[in-house]
């Protein structure tokens, strides 16, 4: 049985339809990347997974049951929201924040208890940033916030975390410590479903991508099938080359920049036999350059 | 642990300024004579008062304590309704007028001194006429199909507008001699016209209000991440905001009902009490009351001994409020997030 699904869903807001006859279901432990270009209907996929929104027609269940059947503290016990990094207006301690995520499980006029504490602390162990307990919220570094929201979710006890463009904000570094992070927390049986502006990301990490564009999806399959540089193109209108690197690693290399001076000489060039897709073999002019790059 | 401590201190500077503000006054009465009136009344032991009992009674119960009590009512509300506003508004520079509260209660009470003499009509009045004005914003931002933070500030400004509009009419059409200057005299704020009765009539939706606040305080931390956060996070975000915002609304018009217009207190006090402890509402919301009702005390004792006559109490924590906001608006340069 997956353990989100979404049946021929339909939604609009106002009179602007937004997602189009959807179906998808996701199974445990499953990393899925949605990818689309701005306003495809992507965040607002990710809202209807979590019943923050209904849809117009359709149904969407977590593990089987209607969302929208969930009591709300339920549900929040069942899936996770990890929004994008932000800065609060108020210096809350990191351990302030996670424990905000264990808000689901209290009653109406509640307080902490000690086991709240210790359900926060294991979470920030997890991920390593116990030491950040007692730190303002608002003066760690981003990588550092993002952990902390994904700390906090973890407090909640899901099993489903839904991440919108979860890397958006980050250095390159903590972009790529997220997704290790991710990839470590799947192991564990976690559901990981998460918007994304960059393929590489479903490249390197996601076991499925699902690709969204006016509404519709246009592919869903495993990353290696379907994010090829013809669906790419079909998605952003752009031209990507995807490249496998020492066999396994695929990067995207966008066709479209012709490298200006101030990149210097290539250090090598990939050999094109590797690219994949219809747009393999570089072009005339493309060849040229490279040689003027030589 | 530091939270404990900071309450308790607080607790015990409220109980010196109050006893310290029985003693102060144009007829001084000495800290032994508080204190063995008090022994007398509450546990009926036979004491030896240097002054008349009859005329310690009347200064002390019927004069100086239900003024000293409405200054902590009035000091604790507004501070724990500017606190709550502040959280869930999710912007520090909020204070509890934002949702057009204070602009309703204000030409509630105006209108009530134009068109009745009963100062429980004008009360009444003052009270219903705050929560007009809330509703009002709120149903604004109703109209546009949205309870969002955004949409009932900006309710907060037509409905204030409005009310503040309607103040203007009802001062232009007051008789200029009696009804105007009792207007304006009321809009400076202050606590000559607290008595026992009105006082025992606020206690207690005061007390329950500032008893709810803090149970919920918790919420406030979770509503100050966005309401799609909260709802993410399993909290019932319209239902608890809505109690919070009635409460919040209650308590700020209750203090116009006690004071007419005091401003400042709900705005700067929850600030003071960040510096302290930290902005974690759970225990921010009732350290806030505790300065709020320190605060207001010992300001109500400035505007009853520093001159001849008596200064509006809400002229001084203006005065007081703006360089302290002006000072800290430093530290709390971020706007909308």
């Amino acid at each position: 049985m997956p353990v989100i699904e979404a049946r021929d869903v339909n939604f609009a807001y106002t009179d602007k339809t937004v997602l189009n006859n959807i179906s998808v279901s996701i199974h445990e432990g499953e990393i899925v990347t949605l990818l689309g270009p701005n306003g495809s209907g992507k965040s607002t996929l990710l809202k209807l997974f979590m019943g923050l929104i209904r849809p117009k027609s359709g149904l969407v269940c977590l593990n089987g049951r209607d969302v929208a059947a969930f009591p709300q503290k339920e549900l929040a016990r069942e899936i996770a929201y990890v929004p994008q990094v932000h800065k609060s207006a108020f210096p809350y301690t990191v351990l302030d924040i996670i424990l905000m995520g264990r808000m689901p499980h209290k009653t109406f006029f509640f307080r902490y208890s000690r086991d709240d504490m210790r359900i926060a602390r294991s979470a920030m162990e997890k991920l390593s940033i116990a030491h950040l307990s007692g730190r303002p919220y608002t003066e760690i570094s981003g990588g550092e916030r993002q952990l902390t929201l994904i700390a906090r979710a973890l407090a909640q006890g899901p099993r489903v975390f839904v991440m919108d463009e979860p890397a958006s904000g980050l250095d390159y570094g903590n972009q790529l410590r997220l997704l290790e992070q991710i990839t470590v927390l799947s192991k564990e049986g976690y559901t990981f479903i998460k918007s994304t502006h960059s393929p590489e990301h479903a490249l390197w990490i996601a076991d499925r991508a699902v690709m969204i564009r006016g509404g519709e999806i246009i592919a869903d399959g495993h990353c290696g099938n379907v994010v090829n540089s013809e669906m790419l193109f079909r998605l952003y209108d752009t031209k990507v080359k995807i490249v496998k690197l020492n066999g396994s690693l695929r990067v995207c290399i966008p066709e479209a920049f012709h490298p200006g001076p101030g990149c210097g000489p290539a250090v090598y060039d990939l050999p094109d036999t590797n690219a994949e897709g219809p747009t393999g073999a570089p072009t005339a002019k493309r060849q040229k350059q490279l040689q003027v790059m030589r | 642990m530091k939270t404990g401590l900071v309450i308790g201190s607080l607790a015990a500077g409220l109980l010196l300024a109050v006893l310290v503000s029985l003693m102060l006054g144009k007829y001084p009465v000495g800290v032994g004579d508080i204190c063995s009136f008090f022994l007398w009344k509450l546990l009926n032991t036979r004491v030896n008062l240097s002054v008349d009992r009859e005329v310690l009674e009347n200064i002390l119960l019927n004069i100086r304590l239900p003024r000293i009590v409405a200054a902590m009512f009035v000091g604790a509300s507004l501070s724990i309704s500017g606190a709550s506003f502040q959280a869930m508004f999710i912007n520090p520079l909020v204070s509890p007028g934002i949702l057009g509260v204070l602009a309703g209660a204000s030409f509630g009470a105006a209108l009530a001194m134009v068109f009745s003499k009963s100062w429980f009509v004008v009360q009444s009045s003052c009270f219903v006429f705050g929560f007009i004005a809330v509703m009002t914003s709120m149903g604004v931002a109703r109209l546009y199909r949205g309870n969002t933070v955004l949409l009932l500030i900006l309710g907060g400004v037509i409905s204030g507008a409005l009310f503040t509009s309607l103040l203007s009419i009802v001062k232009y059409l007051a008789d200029p001699y009696n009804q105007l200057p009792a207007i304006v005299y009321w809009l400076m704020g202050g606590l000559t016209l607290v008595d026992g009765n009105t006082l025992r009539n606020a206690a207690v939706p005061v007390l329950a209000g500032i008893a709810l606040i803090v149970s919920l305080s918790g919420y406030l931390n979770v509503l100050s991440m966005g309401d799609e956060e909260a709802r993410a996070m399993g909290v019932p975000v319209e239902r608890v905001r809505f109690i919070l915002i009635a409460v919040a609304t209650m308590l700020s018009a209750v203090t116009v009902v006690l004071a007419g217009m005091v401003g400042w207190v709900g705005l700067i006090i929850p600030h003071m009490a960040r510096m302290i402890v930290g902005p974690d509402n759970r225990v921010l919301v009732p350290v806030s009351a505790l300065i709020g009702a320190l605060y207001l005390v010992l300001v109500d004792d400035i505007s009853r001994l520093a001159f001849t006559t008596e200064i509006p109490l809400g002229i001084i924590t203006s005065l007081v409020g703006i360089p302290f906001f002006a000072a800290v608006l430093k530290r709390a340069d971020r706007g909308w997030s």
